[in-house]
């Protein structure tokens, strides 16, 4: 409701200025994406909070994301992914990801030699200060100003520094375009008011997503009431994918 | 094209070891990521040895400086090539140019380059070489008399005033080379060395040991070169200009030996959190590539060689055979280093969980075939310089004014 709200306010404010309203239009374009009318990207801020203790490994969120993004089938081209930790007795980890790890062939552990195990969803943590977006020869990976890093396949030349210059492999080269690909939080459905693909279909909410400008959001309220970690913090990406219950030997 | 892809990546993920993201799975920077920082070295490696004879003013190197001069323009005209073939989008290359993000180091390469080429290499090229095409472009039948004619940009004043001024051009030119030189390859050490996220590239001493083994393969090109092309042409080598070069290279091969030790040593001491998948790294995947080339063929025993050239007394002929032994493993260990540095930075997970591996393509754009026509190319490239431009002649005509 309040969401509802704040956008009819803005729908408003922006006819009373339409200078403004004419030059967010012109950024919006020069960004080639379609926003929803009176979408003000000044007025927000995305994150998403991973719940780690609710994931249950079923990867659904995979396939969402695939169908929904045009992303490769094969699971060599992640946008997310899915990690399963099993913590033995012994201290040894073993860690994989759901999809590779079909392909693979899954070991087996023997139940009696497990601490504890868990999942760990993955995709582009949106870093605030992302080392993609630095590394860009010609511009095509950019920040916007909801704090969506994007990449404009029109433009990117397929160099791949980018790929190289994320720390938490979230970047690909598509095989289609020839073009560096990653997460966008679906940013076609978000400024419409729609929730990313993978957010929409797990089926026991582990994924959160919100607007971190908006007191009202989700993605805030878990802020306040979880223990919350990001990945990599001491590399000073400032990532905007938190989690909660995060295991220190989530790398 | 995809299905391909999508075959190879099945089966390399058959033999990752440990865990990997799925991203990784595939090399992004393949051989030919690894040719470009080979023969950008090479450039600067060269410009500085030729730099030597006119800042320095080094006599006895002063056979090697046309040669040198040339050896840098003829590499740094094929070095974007390697770059522009890995491109997803080679067609798009200029965006480069147009809509620079100049906070990439990558995005200065393309001003960096210019620059180098245009306002230090082709300047000094073109002040060393006027007097000559002039004289030659009115000795000359056509058409080589018209390619003279307009390689000097149809200048005619070769009173001793104009070729004075030449040679203060050309001093002036050096003093910024040098500098430029250092840009250009340093810069390219600083694309690796300030990736955070990389481990194993993130050194700020990255761009002084690229420039130092720059310097190292540079020279020794040029002595291979040297004791190759004289004899072909049926003239003498020049042993105190060979001995003097080998010195040089003597000593950059320490300066760079050292400096590789100290950075391998840092690692080993501070001890980060991913060191224990870096040594994997260099006691399995890069054992031979590491050790074996690039450590004990490309520099322990061409020292070897050279600590026994200087300290015992070989008769010339004996000498030549030792430097050239050595130049053609000291090159085949820069060649190590560069792949060691690329490759192997991409071997392992940022996960420091796994290890993959690089199976190079033997045919296709990224493959063996067009990593080795790009190596040679230069050496086409050169030869066709070498007969527009003969460096010979007027160093020898200097010399015996000398003598
Ligand atoms: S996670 Fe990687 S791709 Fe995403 S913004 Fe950060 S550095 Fe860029
Ligand atoms: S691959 Fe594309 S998006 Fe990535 S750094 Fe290169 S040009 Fe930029």
């Amino acid at each position: 409701m309040k969401i509802m709200n704040r956008r009819k306010f803005l729908k408003k404010a922006i006819l009373f200025i339409p200078a403004v309203g004419v030059l967010r239009r012109l950024v919006g374009d020069a960004h080639g994406k379609a926003t929803a009318e009176g979408y003000d990207p000044a007025n927000h801020l995305y994150g998403m909070g991973i719940d780690i203790d609710k994931c249950i490994g079923c990867g659904l969120c995979i396939d969402a994301c695939k169908n929904e993004n045009n992303v490769p089938k094969e699971p060599f081209f992640c946008r997310t992914w899915v990690e399963r930790y099993v913590i033995k007795k012994d201290g040894s980890v073993v860690v994989e990801s759901i999809e590779t790890g079909k392909e693979k062939g899954r070991q087996k552990t023997n139940e009696a030699d497990i601490l504890r195990s868990f999942f760990v969803p993955k995709l582009c943590n949106q870093c605030e200060n992302p080392p993609c977006v630095q590394v860009c020869p010609v511009g095509a990976t950019f920040a916007t100003e909801d704090g969506v890093v994007l990449v404009d396949s029109k433009r990117c030349i397929g160099c791949r520094y980018c790929i190289q210059a994320c720390p938490y492999g979230a970047r690909y080269l598509h095989p289609e375009t020839r073009t560096a690909d990653k997460c966008t939080f679906c940013y076609h459905r978000i400024v419409k008011g729609l929730l990313p693909a993978c957010v929409e279909v797990c089926p026991t909410q582990a994924r959160i997503f919100g607007d971190l400008k908006s007191m009202a959001s989700r993605l805030v309220r878990f802020k306040r009431t979880k223990r919350i970690h990001v990945l990599k913090p001491h590399l000073n990406t400032e990532p905007k994918v938190y989690y909660a219950s995060l295991d220190g030997e989530v790398r | 094209m995809s299905e391909e892809l999508t075959q190879k990546l099945s089966e390399l993920l058959r033999e990752v070891t440990g865990f990997i993201y799925p991203n990784e799975v595939e090399i992004h920077w393949s051989i030919l990521i690894v040719v470009y920082p080979y023969i950008t070295g090479l450039v600067a490696g060269a410009f500085i040895l030729a730099s030597l004879v006119q800042v320095f003013n080094v006599r006895e190197v002063q056979p090697t400086y046309r040669l040198s001069l040339l050896t840098a323009l003829a590499f740094l005209l094929i070095a974007p090539l390697p770059l522009l073939l890995h491109l997803g989008h080679p067609e798009r290359a200029y965006e480069i140019f147009l809509t620079p993000q100049l906070g990439s180091a990558m995005a200065v390469f393309g001003f960096v380059y210019l620059w180098y080429l245009m306002a230090v290499l082709l300047l000094e090229i073109w002040f060393e070489y006027r007097q000559n095409l002039v004289v030659w472009s009115r000795q000359e039948k056509p058409p080589m008399s018209w390619l003279h004619a307009a390689l000097s940009l149809f200048s005619r004043d070769i009173s001793e005033r104009a070729v004075e001024f030449d040679h203060k051009a050309i001093r002036v030119i050096t003093v910024i080379g040098i500098p430029s030189a250092f840009l250009l390859h340093g810069y390219v050490g600083f694309i690796f060395g300030s990736v955070k996220a990389n481990p194993w590239w993130s050194s700020v001493l990255m761009p002084v040991v690229f420039l130092m083994s720059a310097i190292v393969s540079g020279i020794a090109l040029v002595i291979f070169l040297y004791m190759v092309l004289t004899p072909l042409r049926g003239a003498q080598i020049d042993m105190k200009c060979l001995d003097k070069i080998a010195s040089y290279l003597f000593y950059a091969v320490i300066v760079d030996f050292t400096l590789e030790g100290l950075d391998f040593i840092h690692r080993l001491y501070e001890s980060e959190e991913s060191i224990k998948i870096l040594s994997t790294l260099v006691t399995d995947k890069l054992f031979i590539s590491l050790w074996v080339i690039q450590i004990l063929l490309g520099m322990l025993i061409p020292l070897a060689i050279m600590v026994a050239v200087k300290s015992l007394k070989f008769n010339d002929e004996l000498r030549k055979l030792f430097y050239f032994v050595s130049v053609i493993m000291i090159q085949l260990g820069i060649f190590a280093t560069r792949w060691n540095v690329v490759i192997g930075g991409q071997l392992f997970s940022k996960s420091f969980r796994g290890l993959t591996i690089y199976k190079m393509d033997v045919a296709g754009v990224e493959g063996l075939i067009v990593a080795l026509g790009l190596l040679i190319l230069p050496f086409i490239v050169l030869a066709i310089l070498l007969k527009i431009l003969p460096p010979w002649e007027a160093t020898e005509a200097r010399e015996g004014a000398v003598r």
